[in-house]
Parts: C-alpha cells; sequence; structure tokens
C-alpha cells in the first residue's frame, strides 16, 4: 500500500474553516480537538500585505480511511470550498508539486 | 462515524437559510436514520456548489438538535423580559394570535400592524402572504437603517436596465465551467465585499475563486486588506462612504480615455452625453482627495477593467451603506453600461427569477401577478414612507425602516400597535440605534416571535413564540435567479413548522377567499405553473432544475434577441428600450437623474472637529465565515472558530494607544460605548477600525436588563437612524461613523 497524503494548494486557501467542520462532523471531535487546523500567515513587506491560510493535519488526522476504503474522498478534501486539497499517493501528488508552486504536501500518516 | 453506517434514506435537498444561515442555493444531501437527520454533505450532482459545503451547513445537526432550540410554542408567563414562559398548541396560539391582532386591526386600522422580516430564510413569500391576507401594507425590514441592504442596488439596476444584473460565473449553465457558451471573466471587480466567508445574494462566494483558476484578474475595492484584496492585481483602499466618487472617477478616465465601448454606447444606451459632461466634475485628482486611494492605482484600475473584455463586477452591501446609496449603485452599474459588459458571457448578466416562478417576490410586478395590480397599488401606497418617498412608493413593497421606528414612538400619522416579528433578531441585529428600536418595541400591545432560538428580541418583547424549522424540516421553493430549486422535508423536530405552514394558516383564517390552497405543496403548485412542473417533480428531479435555453430568464444577449421587453422587441425593458445612463425613473422620483457624490454624514472631511475626537472610522458587519449576521453563536463547532466579539485594530494605531492584542478596549462615539476584543492586525488601515456585527452570547443571562449582553457588545448601538438617502433607500451608515478606542482601565474581563 502506497503512502497517501494531502496536497495543499494554498496559493487558494481562503481560510473559510470548511475542513476543520467537515473533520469535525466525521469524526464527531470534541471541543479542542481538530484533525485539521487552519493556520493564518499575514506578512506585510514593503507595506503590501499578503495573506496565506495553510491548514495542518494534526494528530488526530487519519486521512479518512473509513471513507477512503469506500471510494470517498476525506471530509476535508470533499467539502473544500476553495477546491485547494486533493487527496492521492505521494508520488501522484509530488509530481502535480512539481508544477504548482506555493503547495504544501502532507503524509500525517 | 463508522463507513458501515446504514441509513434509512439520503434526502437531496436545497439548502436555504435556518440551519446553514445563509442566502441559500446550494444542494445538500440529508442522511436519515431512525428520523434523525445524523449527517450532512454537499451534493456533488448539484450545479451551484459541486459537492462542496461549508462550516455552517456542516454544523447542521448542532442546529437542529441544540438544546437551546425552541422545538413547540410559547406564551409569555411573567412581565416581558422575565424569561417565564409556558407551552401552549399550535392551536392556542393561532387563536390566540388571530383574536389579538384581528382586536387591534379593528380598534387601530390594519395598518397598525408591522410585519418585520430579516433577511434570513425563504421569508418574503409566507411573509407577503400574511401580511396582505392580513391588510397591512406594514411589511418591513425594521431597524436596518435605509433599507440599506441589496435594494438600493437593485432599483439602481431597474432604473438603469429595466432589470437585475449579477456577475457571470456560470451559474445559469447546468456544465458550470465547462459548458463552451461561457468565458471567464479577465477581470472581475469585487466592490464592497468579501465573497469568500459567506453566500451573499444567490452568490457562492467561492465562484469568484473559482473564476480566479480559470484566469480572472481581480480589482478589490475594500478598505480592509481581505483574502482576496491580497490576491487582487489591484486594491483600492478605499475610504468608507466613498464609493460614489470611485466610480465616477473610473468613469470620467474610461471615457476622457475613449476606452469604452462606443459601438455599444451608440446603439444601446440613452443620456451617454450627460453623463460624460457629469464625470468632468470628478477628475483623477478630485476623487484622490476624497477617495484616499492613489490616483495611479484607480486609473490604472480603471484602465483595466475597460479593456479586459469580458469583464464582471460583483459588489455588496457597503454600496448600499453609502450616503445616496442609490446614486452611488447608479454609478457603478454604469460601468458595465458603458464598457458593453452587459448580458456576454463573464460580464454582468441580466438575472431574472428562474422560469420566471415567484417564490420570494422581488418586484412590484411580481406582486401584482400575484395578488391583483388594484390590490398592490393600493396598499404599496400606504405603507409607511410611501408619501415622502416616490421610490419606495413604487419600488419593491418593504416600508421605511427609519420612518417606521419614528411612527411607532410618535403615533403620527397613525399609530403602530403590534408586530409580527418572523426571521429577524431585531435587537442583536440589524437595528441601527438599538436603544430606540427596543424603546419602540416596547411600546407595542402585542408581538409574535417566530423563530428557532430564544434571542435578545424574543427575550425582551415577545408575548407568543412560534419555533420555526430548518431548511432540513420544510418544503419550499426557491427561484432566485437559479437555478429553480426546492427544499424537501427530510424530517420533523418536536412540533417546529416551516414559515410557509405558519403563515398559510394563519392567512387563511384572516381571508379565506384569498387562500384556497388546502396545503403549502398545493400552493408551490401553483405558483409553478409557469414552469410546467410541480413541487413534488422539482424534488425528485434532486431537487433543481435550470432554464431552458431561449427562456428569458436564461443568459445570453438576450436584448438582441427580444426577450426581455413584453412587446418582444429587442432592447431593454425600459421606456427608451435602451439603458438609462441618463435615468428617467429617478427623474419621475424627483430625483437627479445623474449619479453624483456625497460626504458622509460623519467624517474626517464634513466634522473635521468630531474627527478630532474621535479620529478613527468605524466599520461594522464584516462576514465571519461561521455565523450568518446574529446566527450560530451557541453552535460548539463554529463558536470555536470566532469565540469573541472583536474589534479589528491597525498595529500602529494599537501602539499608539497602549493596546495589545487580545485586551478589552472601548469603542466610543458620541452615541455610547461597545466593549471589544482588541483583534491587532494589519487588514485594516491605521485610520479605521472593524467591529463584526450580531453579537450576543447566548450562554449569558437572557432576561431583562442584560438580553444576553446587547447593551455591552452589540456595535449597531452606535449607528443612528434618519441617515437615509434622499431617495428613502440606501444610506444607513453602518460603515462611516467615527469612533475612538480606549483600554479598559480594570484589565482584562
Amino acid at each position: 500500500m502506497p503512502r497517501m497524503g494531502l496536497l495543499i494548494d494554498y496559493e487558494y486557501c481562503t481560510g473559510c474553516h470548511t475542513c476543520e467542520v467537515a473533520c469535525k462532523q466525521e469524526h464527531n471531535h470534541p471541543a479542542g480537538e481538530w484533525g485539521i487546523k487552519v493556520n493564518e500567515n499575514i506578512v506585510v513587506r514593503s507595506q503590501k500585505v499578503t495573506i496565506d491560510y495553510i491548514p495542518f493535519p494534526t494528530e488526530c488526522c487519519d486521512l479518512c480511511g473509513h471513507r477512503t476504503s469506500q471510494g470517498l474522498l476525506p471530509a476535508c478534501v470533499k467539502h473544500c470550498q476553495a477546491n485547494c486539497m486533493m487527496y492521492g499517493t505521494i508520488a501522484e501528488l509530488s509530481k502535480v508539486m512539481e508544477n504548482k508552486p506555493k503547495t504544501v504536501l502532507f503524509a500525517p500518516r | 462515524m463508522a463507513g458501515e453506517q446504514k441509513w434509512d434514506k439520503v434526502v437531496r435537498t436545497t439548502v436555504w437559510s435556518a440551519g446553514a444561515g445563509c442566502h441559500g442555493g446550494c444542494g445538500a444531501k440529508l442522511f436519515v436514520k431512525d428520523g434523525k437527520v445524523m449527517k450532512v454533505e454537499g451534493d456533488e450532482d448539484h450545479p451551484w456548489n459541486q459537492g462542496r459545503s461549508c462550516p455552517r451547513l456542516l454544523s447542521l445537526t448542532q442546529y437542529m438538535y441544540h438544546p437551546d432550540r425552541v422545538t413547540y410554542p410559547l406564551k409569555r408567563a411573567g412581565e416581558r423580559g422575565e424569561g417565564k414562559w409556558v407551552r401552549i398548541s399550535w392551536e392556542e396560539a393561532f387563536d390566540t394570535i388571530v383574536q389579538r391582532l384581528t382586536e387591534i386591526g379593528d380598534k387601530y386600522g390594519r395598518e397598525s400592524v408591522l410585519f418585520c422580516q430579516g433577511t434570513g430564510r425563504d421569508i418574503g413569500g409566507p411573509i407577503s402572504l400574511l401580511a396582505y391576507s392580513y391588510g397591512s401594507p406594514n411589511w418591513v425590514q425594521f431597524g436596518l437603517s435605509g433599507q440599506s441592504c441589496y435594494t438600493p442596488r437593485l432599483v439602481a439596476m431597474f432604473a438603469t436596465m429595466g432589470d437585475y444584473a449579477v456577475a457571470d460565473a456560470s451559474q445559469f449553465l447546468e456544465k458550470r465551467y465547462n459548458d463552451p457558451q461561457w468565458t471567464p471573466p479577465r477581470c472581475i471587480i469585487v466592490w464592497g465585499q468579501n465573497p469568500p466567508p459567506t453566500c451573499p445574494d444567490a452568490f457562492f462566494g467561492h465562484w469568484i475563486v473559482d473564476c480566479m483558476k480559470r484566469g480572472s484578474q481581480l480589482i478589490v475595492v475594500d478598505p480592509r486588506v481581505t483574502w482576496l484584496a491580497s490576491r487582487g492585481k489591484y486594491h483600492l483602499q478605499i475610504r468608507p462612504g466613498t464609493d460614489g466618487a470611485l466610480a465616477l472617477g473610473m468613469m470620467n478616465v474610461i471615457i476622457n480615455e475613449g476606452l469604452y465601448d462606443k459601438d455599444f454606447v451608440d446603439k444601446w444606451t440613452y443620456g451617454f452625453d450627460q453623463l460624460k459632461e457629469r464625470v468632468q466634475e470628478y477628475t483623477p485628482d478630485n476623487v484622490a482627495e476624497i477617495t484616499w486611494i492613489p490616483k495611479e492605482d484607480f486609473i490604472a484600475a480603471a484602465r483595466f477593467y475597460a479593456t479586459s473584455k469580458p469583464a464582471a463586477i460583483h459588489w455588496g452591501m457597503p454600496i448600499d451603506m453609502n450616503p445616496q446609496a442609490t446614486v452611488v449603485a447608479q454609478a457603478i452599474s454604469h460601468l458595465w453600461c458603458i464598457t458593453g459588459n452587459v448580458d456576454i458571457p463573464g460580464g454582468n448578466v441580466i438575472a431574472r427569477p428562474s422560469h420566471g416562478v415567484t417564490a420570494y417576490p422581488y418586484s412590484t410586478a411580481e406582486l401584482e401577478r400575484l395578488y391583483g395590480q388594484e390590490f398592490i397599488k393600493n396598499i404599496l401606497s400606504r405603507k409607511i414612507g410611501a408619501s415622502r418617498y416616490p421610490m419606495v412608493r413604487d419600488f419593491r413593497h418593504w416600508a421605511q425602516p427609519d420612518l417606521a421606528v419614528d411612527q411607532v414612538l410618535s403615533g403620527d400619522p397613525y399609530p403602530i400597535k403590534a408586530a409580527w416579528i418572523q426571521t429577524t433578531n431585531i435587537l442583536g441585529g440589524q437595528a441601527a440605534d438599538t436603544r430606540k428600536h427596543y424603546e419602540a418595541l416596547k411600546q407595542l400591545e402585542f408581538i409574535v416571535v417566530v423563530d428557532l432560538f430564544h434571542n435578545p428580541t424574543s427575550m425582551a418583547v415577545a408575548d407568543i413564540f412560534l419555533p420555526a424549522a430548518t431548511f432540513a424540516e420544510k418544503n419550499s421553493l426557491r427561484s432566485w435567479w437559479t437555478p429553480l430549486s426546492a427544499l424537501v422535508k427530510a424530517v420533523q423536530v418536536g412540533e417546529c413548522k416551516s414559515d410557509w405552514e405558519i403563515n398559510l394558516e394563519l392567512a387563511r383564517r384572516f381571508n379565506p377567499k384569498g387562500v384556497p390552497w388546502k396545503d403549502v405543496k398545493e400552493l408551490f403548485d401553483s405558483r409553478l405553473e409557469v414552469s410546467g412542473l410541480t413541487f413534488d417533480q422539482l424534488a425528485e428531479k434532486g431537487s433543481w432544475e435550470m432554464a431552458r435555453e431561449g427562456h428569458p430568464s436564461k443568459p445570453y444577449r438576450r436584448y438582441e434577441k427580444g426577450l426581455l421587453r413584453p412587446d418582444g422587441k429587442p432592447g431593454f425593458s425600459t421606456s427608451t428600450g435602451k439603458l438609462e445612463l441618463w435615468s428617467k425613473c429617478y427623474e419621475g422620483w424627483g430625483l437627479d437623474p445623474l449619479p453624483y457624490f456625497e460626504e458622509p454624514p460623519e467624517s474626517p472631511v464634513r466634522t473635521p472637529e468630531l474627527w478630532e475626537e474621535y479620529p478613527l472610522i468605524l466599520v461594522s458587519g464584516a462576514r465571519s465565515s461561521v455565523f450568518f449576521h446574529s446566527e450560530h453563536r451557541m453552535i460548539p463547532w463554529l463558536r470555536e472558530l470566532d469565540p469573541h466579539p472583536v474589534v479589528e485594530i491597525n498595529p500602529q494605531t494599537a501602539r499608539e494607544l497602549n493596546i495589545e492584542d487580545g485586551e478589552w478596549v472601548y469603542i466610543e462615539s458620541k452615541r455610547g460605548q461597545v466593549k471589544r476584543k482588541a483583534k491587532v492586525t494589519p487588514i485594516v488601515p491605521p485610520w479605521l477600525v472593524m467591529a463584526p456585527h450580531g453579537w450576543w452570547l447566548p450562554e449569558t443571562q437572557g432576561t431583562e436588563p442584560y438580553l444576553f449582553g446587547i447593551w455591552d457588545y452589540n456595535i449597531n448601538q452606535l449607528i443612528p437612524t434618519g441617515c437615509q438617502s434622499q431617495s428613502g433607500y440606501g444610506g444607513g451608515a453602518y460603515k462611516t461613523m467615527l469612533c475612538r478606542i480606549t483600554k479598559i482601565k480594570e484589565g482584562r474581563e
């Protein structure tokens, strides 16, 4: 079984929190516990403000094995409003990454 | 949740407010087991959201089955504000309401009852049915100063184009981005809105992101550096309340540099020469001074917009909150008219109710079709504001909110004695001058609140509380632009009823002859007749259908094909058949037919002495991804993500005031003070602070005098009433008041 991962295209992540709540619903995480958490990064450079968001899969992320085993996408990837998350093998996703800047690849497990 | 879980059924339906809380449109799949919704997902077969979802929709089960939700009718047991309620039956509730409203109507006239709505749910259809069946013209967004939400933009488009228009993100096409008819806009101006956190006015916010991926470049007009602004080709960081000057300045550049579409203007517009003359007053130097935007920035942006066909403008509520908003919206709509970006793929396309079906009546014409021309003309002429404002009398249906609250307090020209409040938490939400509205409502003899949770308004003033259904618990209909959609009932919760069910029953009791339908489905079938579908057929199609090619509610270039005018001739549905840049409608309403700029009521320019004392511009109302206006503060998954009522302050300003991130501060204006937690961030400029609206704390005491904390946290207390435009629509000063920030001396709360 090849290693699976999440590719985030943070050029387009709007920080909308959908992935976080999709994960909460799927796993019924209690308050304070997250399977994925959106991080905000604001940089001011020569008076220009840039905002980036990157969702980070936490210790609780199991890549939705119960969903993927049925051919479904992980809950966060399925619902992402910006369509900026991909699920796949690390090999596939790293190929995508070669052609797309502002991406980050996670292998949570 | 285990993958092997079996559902009793999966219901495909359309999302619209209560629950998700939004202006709706998404397709959802509701997973039901033992009569309960266990889970919700976006419907991947629905063209609107294509499987996606938002945090509010994904929290649906926490909303539906929240322990604080009211699930049966209540009547007040103690005094108003004591929070003592007893359970009653629907029959007793209906009987009491009919008896009390009939007594009041007989004694003071039917117009003495206000029918108050907010912006949520499918409310327009059921509340008009009830108000008109009862016989009151006073259907009103009570508290929303200047009716400053979309109506000013709608009237400007109606006057100019004879129709409404929206940015084309392919939403009218079943295949969406893959339809060969569609082209992405080369440029999108996102003007006064932050679409990703929320989906405004029948527009899925992330469609903008979809277009960016397909090559659209953005011009963002916003005083804050939103995420979109940080991704824009141009960010025009405007001083709030000066959008009219910017639009006129951009037209000055586009017209004087010859960048407008001359053929289109010659063929399809009326009054271009007068407009050209008017914009000469708005030179780039003047406009830069007014708007605080560097001249080279908006000149470059104007050139880029005009030379990037197709280009679209997507706009938001801050436009309605400008002084003289109806001409500000007019000026912005002129931009797409003079560049020929009208009803073309990737431009601003004409938007009509799908299939010609009326669910939530938007225009006077739709109301006339439903209730008869004579009846509507008569009833609208009696509504509050109709005699002072011809535009308010003739366009749409709402009573003028600033005059309405004054009339409750004065009884002049006639008394107001009762209120039906449905889908609106007036005191925790949209009301400007909260205290004034509180005092006005307290004077009324009888008040019904129809809602899902107790809130500051129901606690303060309700005599009867009726429990409403979420979208998952009801059948309803939606034709807001596209597609034609059904809300399909999946489950029942407690004794909750839909707004349509409640209002149909009461409307029948007040006017049996006017209400022939035995239930809501029969009513929907009659509304759907023009579509050739029944409600059940629409539901079976997965809850939606797009209008067919060639239908007047389907783009493109309908003005060339004779699909817009009642006489079937090419052109637009205006008196001249053209886009009226010099507005005959405005002239007929006694208003300047051309756009102009006016300073906000309080501003560094208009009130410099006040600016010395209150040196920050206060903007309220920026949206959160996890709340819809005053809703959702009690939903654990959502509140955790946005836990505190904050105020955004620039780091430089915070340093000068010795305020650190996370400290509690007062926002003070000459009208009072509100407590907030400082969020120090460079996304606001040093001269502005932003405080989100709709804040109350459901976890705190609801009874008087605390009312869930509204007197501490509700920012709209600092917004005055009475700033409406000369037209009666627009001008609510929610984004232009002056304030100062002071640190709370006792330290952290």
